[in-house]
């Protein structure tokens, strides 16, 4: 198939057509503002429903309510805007109702920046919302990436009845690169794959009254619910953790990072290998569940002498590097502050500096 | 033996939890015995968080339960995705007149095809009994011992009035269920409120002014005759629009 060269934000709008979501929810938010535009064009096209809501709370309720009849649902937003979605994602999860939602990060906190950021890895991974509630958390690192993860973002989340994240900076948004985009799914709605599915139906053999909820009043309930959610998320733990790697063979530091910067960190490693100098990268393409045992493997590998976690933030997937290696490895940082992408010479030089200490 | 009289099949067996006199139960009758006489096929249900946050469980339908006053968001969603159910709110004052003044006003801005039912008794009942924003001038709750203090807290929110400003309300009516009478009317409100919404029209809103005489202080008779005495009066009864009737 032809590759098309596409803005980050279209290609991704136009992949979750293509994978069967006919409902969009979503406000204008800047870095991510070209989806919303994009659905509310493309949507009535292919007989599916953009509607633009007062608040990103409304827009996250109604992608509960919409989601609730077994219907692909997305929302998308950027990182203030996803702080307003928390109230809402904890009902959803705690409901068990399947959904995708997008977070362009920004630069923050507080109003921030509008250009990229990492720096909601925490609000991502850690919970963001009220409660012991997980996200699948996805953090593509190219446009293509982003389109290939889209089907699977809606899969997942129906496999597994808990929304999906899908953690992109704004550079994979605003950026044009040549992708090759799915075919166009036919989604129906299964309701005996789906039995809590709302469908509106009275009550016979084939609906049981459908009640979508997160209120469980006794001790007993809510224990009970808790057991579930958290049996589902040692599931997902077992079963969808996903990673790159590059580079890894006899290389002296394994960098970690993720999305855009993971990218910029490959560009290093290339410009080091020219001078015969072996850096690998270990990329999480989940950042949750977060790759812990591969990770460990990876850092503590013969020949290996440290580990570089670069990020566009403070240091906040580095928590989860230091708990993949166990103190059984080295790491150190190299970050920037969101809206401020580090260049390849910056993490070079940060190496090079290594180096010289190992 | 004949059959005089049964309960309505859009409620389920489960018992009500309400307190002694509170209205929420008239409410709730009045609201599945309407959905039952309309004969509609599809019904979804949004309860709030509040006094009736368990209404998903004695509606007989399908049910979401949404957070505190984001049911017409919820309703919005649904509705989008199931064009041809009947689909209502159920909210207390806490709930739409409050925390989601901004999901009902722009429910009503998008005239969503819906029918909202809406609890006004004047406090926070759930809770145990603080201040709304339709307690009275005067009244006293646990948040506002001295009284409702007009200087500092304002006056109280009046729904119908400010919702029947919004084009795309199409139909708002305020109720009470303090007598024979108007529990009559209010049914007929109701009636007309689903009615309209499978007509495909909407937003359609049924105030109903109710009593808590748990928080309130005051038997169940005594509230009737408080809700008579200085609800009524603030919040006037009466059809506010009808686009319908035209």
């Amino acid at each position: 198939m032809a590759l098309t060269l596409m803005k980050g934000s279209e290609a991704i709008a136009e992949s979750a057509i293509r994978a069967g979501c006919r409902y969009f929810f979503g406000y204008p938010i800047t870095p991510q503002t070209e989806i919303p535009e994009y659905m509310s064009a493309r949507m009535p096209e292919v007989g599916g429903t953009f509607l633009q809501a007062e608040s990103e709370i409304g827009a996250i309720n109604m992608v509960y309510g919409a989601a609730g009849t077994g219907a692909r649902v997305l929302t998308s937003s950027s990182s203030p805007g996803v702080s307003l979605k928390q109230e809402g994602i904890s009902y959803i999860a705690a409901s068990e109702i399947p959904c995708v939602i997008i977070n362009i990060m920004r630069g923050g906190p507080g109003l921030g920046s509008i250009q990229a950021g990492q720096a909601d890895y925490f609000q991502s991974t850690k919970g963001g919302g009220h409660g012991d509630y997980r996200l699948i958390v996805l953090a593509p690192a190219s446009v293509q990436e982003s389109v290939d993860l889209m089907s699977k973002a809606f899969e997942l989340a129906e496999e597994y009845r808990n929304p999906v994240l899908i953690a992109a900076d704004g550079m994979i948004c605003q950026m044009m690169e040549p992708v090759e985009l799915p075919e166009m799914q036919d989604f129906k709605i299964d309701y005996k794959e789906k039995p809590w599915a709302v469908s509106g139906e009275p009550e016979s053999e084939n609906h049981k009254r459908a009640i979508v909820n997160s209120l469980y009043i006794t001790v007993e309930e809510l224990d009970e619910l808790n057991e579930r959610l958290q049996a589902n998320y040692r599931k997902i733990e077992e079963n969808v953790v996903m990673y790159e790697t590059y580079n890894l063979e006899n290389a002296e530091i394994v960098l970690t990072a993720f999305g855009t910067v993971a990218r910029i960190c490959k560009a290093s490693i290339d410009e080091l290998k020219e001078e015969g100098i072996n850096i690998g990268l270990f990329r999480p393409i989940t950042i949750w569940p977060f790759p812990y045992e591969e990770l460990y493997k990876v850092a503590t590998a013969p020949g290996v002498k440290a580990v570089l976690d670069v990020e566009l933030n403070a240091g906040q997937m580095l928590e989860d590097v230091k708990l993949a290696v166990r103190g059984d490895q080295k790491v150190d940082f190299y970050g920037r502050y969101g809206s401020h992408m580090p260049s390849s010479e910056e993490i070079t030089e940060k190496i090079r500096q290594m180096r010289s200490e190992l | 033996m004949a059959v005089v009289f049964e309960k309505t099949k859009m409620l389920t067996d489960t018992p009500f939890h309400y307190c002694p006199g509170c209205n929420h139960g008239i409410a709730h009758r009045l609201v599945a015995e309407v959905i039952e006489e309309l004969g509609v096929e599809k019904v979804v249900g949004v309860a709030p968080v509040g006094c009736s946050v368990f209404a998903y469980r004695y509606f007989n339908c399908d049910m979401y339960e949404a957070a505190h006053g984001r049911a017409p968001a919820v309703a919005t969603g649904v509705k989008r995705v199931l064009p041809d159910a009947t689909v209502f709110a159920y909210q207390g004052d806490g709930d739409l007149a409050s925390i989601g003044t901004n999901e009902i006003v722009h429910a009503a801005h998008r005239g969503e095809k819906l029918t909202v039912i809406f609890i006004n008794n004047a406090i926070y009942g759930m809770t145990g009994g603080q201040m709304a924003p339709t307690t009275l001038i005067g009244q006293k709750t646990t948040t506002s011992p001295y009284g409702r203090d007009l200087a500092t807290c304002g006056a109280p929110i009046r729904i119908c009035e400010m919702l029947s400003q919004i084009p795309g309300t199409y139909y708002a009516e305020r109720v009470a269920m303090n007598n024979n009478a108007n529990i009559i009317k209010a049914k007929k409100a109701i009636m007309k409120a689903f009615k309209y919404q499978t007509e495909g029209h909407g937003l359609n809103i049924v105030e109903m002014l109710s009593t808590c005489p748990t928080n309130w202080g005051l038997s169940p008779i005594e509230s009737m005759k408080w809700l008579e005495e200085n609800m009524i009066p603030y919040y006037p009864l009466g059809v506010y629009k009808d686009e319908g009737a035209k």
